[in-house]
C-alpha cells in the first residue's frame, strides 16, 4: 500500500514524464491498477475562501481593464465573488452596494511577483530573518510558505497600496533557493488562509554575486560565476537522474503488477513466482522533486538576474535542462537583450530606477521597464522586493512610464497598468484567475482616488475576490497585525 | 528636448560656462516670501539670482529661456548622501564613508577627527546622475560599517557642479548614532551610548594624560571641542525616548542638535517645536522596521510641519538613487502636508539647517543660481527635470545612465 502512494506521489511530481511511457499508458487501461485513490498533490494545502460579500457596482470611473484597454466613464459590476460585467449603464442587482466613482480610476487588484513580507517581516529583528536557508548553496527542498509569519505588519500596508496578491519568495544567497508562494493578500492567522488557491509553486533561483559572496565567503563553492553556473548544472543533473530512477521504478512497477494480473488469470504459474518482490520506490529527496517539479512545468522558475551576459546563461541553461524560465527578477540589464527576453517569451521584473549598490547593478538606467516592453511580446513586470515598494507599485510604474514616454515611446496608462497586473499574473501562472478586469474572474479591484500614477494616487477601497478589504473612508479601528495590536502608537494607520 | 541636447553637445566641459541667463514665464517657487508666482522671469547674472519679477528686460548678450509656464524651484536638496564618496557600495575599494577600526569593545577608539569630506571625488558617475534629477547640493555623512563606531565622525555639504573643492563653507556637522541599531557599537546597551558620550565630553573637556583606555586622541579632542560651542551634531535616533535625551544631552553640552531618521519624533513634535530642533526625515518610513520605530507613521512629516517643527527630508544609505528624494516629498503631500512646505523641505529648510540659508535654498535676489525646470509638477513622479543650472551654469543634462540608455535603444528601434 505504502509503495503504490509512493509510487503515485511520483506520478503527481512527474506528471508529464509519467504519462508520457508507453508503461504507464497500458497501465491506465488495466482496470486493477488504475483503482488507485489520487494522492494530495500538495501536503499544504489552501485553505482560503473568500467572505460572503453583497454585489457591488462601481459607477461611471475610468476603467484600465488590464488588457490593454480603458474605458471612460465605466461601471464595473462584482457579484460573487467575480467579475460579472464591465461596460457602460449597467444596472445594480437588488441588495447591491453601488459606488459612485466618477472622477476615479479602477484598476485591477495589483501582483507583486516578488515580495519577502513574513519572511523577512518587520520589525527585522533576528527571529524574523526566516528568508534565507543559507546553509547550502542549493536548498530547492525549502519552502518559502513555511517561514511565511502572517502577523507581518507590511501585508496591510501592502494591500493599502493595492496589492491584492503576491509571491514571498526566498532570498538570493543561493543559487537554487527553494520554492516560492503565492498569497492572496487577506489577513489570517495562517498562511494556508491566504494561500492562492492552485496557484503553481514558484522555484527561486540567483545568478551574480549573492551566492558566490555568500559562500565564496566561507571558502566554499561556489566562489566565482563559474562555479555559480556549475553548480546549478549540477543540480539539474542529478534531478534528471533522479527523475530517470523514479521513470525506472514506475516502469519496474507496471511491469511487476502486469506480470501478477496475468498470473491471476493463469493460476497455474502461481508457483514459480511466489519469492517475486515488488520493485522498490528510490529514496525521496526534496531538493530534487522540487527540480524536477520545475523541469516538468509544474513550478515556474524565477531567477533573481542583474546582468544581460548571465540571463542569456541562463537562457541556455534551461535549454539544457528542459525548464521554462517564467521571469528574471532585478533584471536591471534587461533593456540590453530585450528583444531576446521577448523572443523567448520571459518576463523581466524590475525597479523603475534603483541601481549601483553592487557591480551587477551598475549598469542600471530608468528607461529599463519601457524598453523590456518595447519589443513585440514583451513582458515587462513593475516588481519590489522590498516592504516599501510594495506599497506604492504604482508610483514605481508612473516613474517607468513617464521615462519610456521622455524618449518617445508613447506608453498610456492602459498599457503601462498591465506591468503590474497582467503581466505578473502571467509569470506567476494565475492569469487565468486574476490581473484583468474580465467576466468570470476573481474580483480583485482597485479604486482609486485619480490616476494611478501619481504620486498623489491613494487607493481608496481595495476589494479581494468581492471583499472589500480596505477601504481608506473608514479604516479599520485598530491594526490587523497581532504584533501591533495594543502598541503605544497607532502604527500603521496614520 | 533635443534642443538642450544640441546645447550639451557644445560644451566640454562637464558644466557649461558661467553664462548669463534669463529665464521668461515660468512658475516659480520662490519658497521665500513672494511664495509662487505665476508667469515669472527669473535673471541670473555672474552665478546669481540679480532678479525675479515678471516682464524682465534682458540685458545684451543673455540668453533668454522660455518656460511657457513650467515650473522653476531651487536645486534640490540631494539628502543625507554618500555620493562621490561610494561608487559601488558593496566594493570596499570604492567605499569611503566609514572609518573602520574594528576595536574590541573594551578599548573603543572614536575618531570625531575622521571627516568624510576629504573623500569627496567630484568625478564620481553618480554626480551626475543626481544633478540630472535637479540635486545641485547634498549632505555627505559618514556612516558606521561593521566594526565602526557610533560617533561615525564629520560631514559636510558639497555642490554637485563638479568642482573639486565642492564643500560649503558653514555646513559642518559632526554624526552620533543612537538607539537599538548602535547597540553593537556601545558595548551592547543604548544605556551605554550615553555612559560613552559622557566620557567623550569629559575627556574633552578635561583631558587626563594618566587614563589608560581613552576613547580620543589629542586630535579627536580637538575636533570633537568645536562642537561643544554651539556646533551642529546630528543624531541618527528614531525612539521618541532617545529623541528627548539626545536633545537633553545636546543642550547641556553646548551643541546644535539636528535630528535624522525620527520615526517616532510626531510623537515628542510639541518639544521639537519648542526647543527648534529640526528633523531630518524619510516619509516613506510606516513600518516598525525596529523595535525603535514602532511608532512610525505616513503623516510623521505632516504631524512635525503642523507642530511648528523644522523638517527636510532625507534617505538613508542612499546615494545612487538618491534622485528618490522627491518622491519621499509626493507622497507626504498625499498624507497632509502642504504643498509648498514639502517644496521648502527639499530646498530652504535643508539649507537653513546645514547653515547656507544665506545662498542656496530660495529663489531671490542674491542667491546662488541653483535652479530647475521641472516638465511638470515637481513633486511629481511623472515629472523631470528638463534643465538644471548649478550656480548659473547649465547643466549637461547627460549622464552615465543616459549614454547607456541612447546606445540600447538605438540597437532596439
Amino acid at each position: 500500500m505504502k509503495k503504490t502512494t509512493r509510487s503515485l506521489l511520483c506520478c503527481a511530481l512527474l506528471t508529464s514524464a509519467c504519462t508520457g511511457t508507453p508503461t504507464q499508458t497500458e497501465n491506465q487501461q488495466e482496470p486493477k491498477v488504475a483503482a488507485v485513490p489520487a494522492a494530495p498533490a500538495n501536503p499544504y494545502p489552501s485553505t482560503y475562501q473568500a467572505a460572503a460579500a453583497p454585489a457591488t457596482l462601481i459607477r461611471g470611473a475610468t476603467v484600465l481593464t488590464g488588457t490593454g484597454t480603458r474605458l471612460d466613464g465605466a461601471d464595473v459590476l462584482i457579484a460573487n465573488g467575480r467579475i460579472e460585467a464591465v461596460g457602460q449603464n449597467l444596472s445594480a442587482p437588488a441588495g447591491a452596494r453601488v459606488v459612485d466613482a466618477s472622477g476615479k480610476w479602477v484598476t485591477p487588484g495589483l501582483i507583486d511577483v516578488h515580495s519577502h513580507l513574513g519572511v523577512y517581516a518587520s520589525p527585522g529583528v533576528n527571529a524574523n530573518s526566516d528568508g534565507n536557508e543559507a546553509t547550502d548553496p542549493v536548498t530547492a527542498n525549502v519552502w518559502a510558505e513555511h517561514g511565511v509569519w502572517p502577523q507581518d505588519p507590511g501585508f496591510e500596508t501592502a494591500l493599502e497600496g493595492g496589492i491584492t496578491s503576491l509571491q514571498i519568495l526566498p532570498g538570493s544567497a543561493n543559487l537554487i533557493g527553494g520554492r516560492g508562494v503565492t498569497l492572496k493578500n487577506v489577513p489570517a492567522t495562517t498562511y494556508q488562509a491566504m494561500k492562492f488557491p492552485d496557484a503553481p509553486q514558484g522555484l527561486k533561483m540567483a545568478c551574480g554575486e549573492n551566492p558566490k559572496r555568500v559562500y565564496g565567503g566561507q571558502s566554499r563553492a561556489p566562489s566565482t560565476r563559474m562555479g555559480n553556473v556549475a553548480g546549478y548544472r549540477q543540480a539539474f543533473a542529478d534531478a534528471q537522474d533522479y527523475r530517470e530512477q523514479w521513470h525506472k521504478y514506475e516502469r519496474d512497477f507496471a511491469a511487476y503488477q502486469k506480470k501478477h494480473a496475468e498470473q491471476g488469470k493463469d493460476k497455474g504459474k502461481k508457483d514459480a513466482d511466489e519469492s517475486d518482490e515488488p520493485p522498490s520506490p528510490p529514496k525521496r529527496d526534496l531538493k530534487l522533486e522540487t527540480l524536477v517539479a520545475a523541469m516538468n512545468g509544474d513550478v515556474r522558475v524565477h531567477i533573481h538576474c542583474y546582468r544581460s551576459d548571465e540571463m542569456a546563461i541562463m537562457l541556455d541553461l534551461s535549454k539544457e535542462f528542459g525548464f521554462k524560465i517564467a521571469a528574471f527578477h532585478h533584471a536591471i540589464e534587461a533593456y540590453k537583450i530585450a528583444d531576446k527576453l521577448a523572443a523567448n517569451g520571459v518576463c523581466g521584473a524590475e525597479w523603475a530606477d534603483w541601481w549601483g549598490s553592487k557591480m551587477e547593478m551598475f549598469d542600471g538606467i530608468q528607461e529599463n521597464i519601457a524598453l523590456t516592453d518595447l519589443p513585440q511580446g514583451g513582458c515587462a513586470i513593475v516588481h519590489s522586493d522590498s516592504e516599501e515598494g510594495i506599497q506604492r507599485l504604482n508610483q514605481e510604474a508612473g516613474k517607468a512610464m513617464s521615462r519610456g514616454n521622455r524618449i518617445g515611446l508613447s506608453i498610456a496608462p492602459e498599457r503601462a497598468i498591465r506591468w503590474l497586473t497582467a503581466n505578473p499574473a502571467r509569470a506567476l501562472g494565475i492569469d487565468r484567475q486574476t490581473g484583468t478586469l474580465e467576466p468570470g474572474k476573481m474580483a480583485d479591484v482597485v479604486i482609486w482616488n485619480g490616476t494611478p500614477f501619481s504620486v498623489y494616487a491613494l487607493a481608496e477601497q481595495v476589494f479581494v475576490d468581492g471583499v472589500l478589504e480596505f477601504d481608506r473612508a473608514h479604516p479599520s479601528p485598530q491594526p490587523r497585525s497581532d504584533f501591533l495590536l495594543g502598541q503605544p502608537s497607532a502604527g500603521v494607520q496614520p | 528636448m533635443r534642443t538642450f541636447l544640441a546645447i550639451a553637445l557644445l560644451s566640454c566641459a562637464a558644466l557649461g560656462h558661467a553664462q548669463d541667463v534669463l529665464i521668461r514665464g515660468a512658475t516659480v517657487h520662490t519658497v521665500g516670501e513672494q511664495g509662487v508666482l505665476s508667469n515669472a522671469d527669473v535673471l541670473v547674472r555672474n552665478g546669481k539670482i540679480a532678479a525675479v519679477g515678471t516682464n524682465l528686460s534682458a540685458p545684451s548678450a543673455v540668453t533668454t529661456v522660455d518656460a511657457n509656464g513650467r515650473a522653476l524651484t531651487p536645486g534640490l536638496f540631494g539628502g543625507l548622501s554618500a555620493i562621490g564618496i561610494e561608487e559601488v557600495s558593496l566594493e570596499p575599494t570604492t567605499a569611503d564613508s566609514a572609518v573602520i577600526l574594528n576595536a574590541p569593545a573594551f578599548e573603543m577608539e572614536w575618531r570625531p577627527e575622521f571627516d568624510v569630506t576629504s573623500a569627496f571625488n567630484p568625478r564620481s558617475v553618480l554626480v551626475p546622475v543626481a544633478r540630472v534629477e535637479g540635486l545641485t547640493w547634498t549632505m555627505l555623512t559618514p556612516t558606521s560599517g561593521e566594526g565602526g563606531t557610533l560617533l561615525t565622525g564629520q560631514g559636510g555639504a558639497v555642490s554637485l557642479d563638479g568642482r573639486y573643492d565642492a564643500v560649503l563653507a558653514g555646513s559642518r556637522a559632526l554624526f552620533i548614532n543612537l538607539g537599538g541599531g548602535a547597540n553593537s557599537v556601545s558595548a551592547g546597551s543604548r544605556a551605554g551610548q550615553w555612559m560613552l558620550l559622557e566620557q567623550a565630553i569629559r575627556e574633552t573637556r578635561s583631558p587626563s594624560a594618566q587614563d589608560e583606555h581613552l576613547l580620543l586622541h589629542p586630535l579627536g579632542r580637538e575636533a570633537l571641542a568645536k562642537y561643544l560651542n554651539g556646533g551642529r551634531v546630528v543624531f541618527n535616533v528614531a525612539r521618541a525616548a532617545d529623541i528627548r535625551r539626545a536633545i537633553a544631552f545636546a543642550k547641556r553640552n553646548g551643541m546644535k542638535p539636528v535630528i535624522a531618521g525620527g520615526a517616532e519624533a510626531w510623537a515628542v513634535a510639541d518639544e521639537l517645536a519648542r526647543e527648534k530642533v529640526p528633523v531630518l526625515l524619510d516619509a516613506l518610513e510606516n513600518l516598525p522596521y525596529s523595535f525603535d520605530d514602532i511608532g512610525s507613521r505616513l503623516d510623521n512629516a505632516a504631524l512635525l510641519h503642523q507642530a511648528g517643527v523644522r523638517i527636510a527630508f532625507t534617505q538613508f544609505n542612499e546615494s545612487h538613487n538618491a534622485r528618490k528624494i522627491r518622491q519621499l516629498a509626493g507622497n507626504a503631500v498625499a498624507h497632509g502636508l502642504p504643498k509648498d512646505a514639502a517644496i521648502a523641505a527639499l530646498t530652504a529648510e535643508p539649507a537653513e539647517i546645514f547653515g547656507l540659508a544665506a545662498e542656496r535654498g530660495r529663489i531671490a535676489r542674491g542667491q546662488i543660481a541653483d535652479l530647475v525646470l521641472w516638465s511638470g509638477d515637481p513633486l511629481e513622479v511623472t515629472s523631470a527635470a528638463d534643465q538644471v543650472w548649478i550656480g548659473g551654469r547649465q547643466v549637461e543634462m547627460r549622464s552615465r545612465q543616459t549614454e547607456l540608455r541612447d546606445r540600447y535603444l538605438k540597437r532596439l528601434q
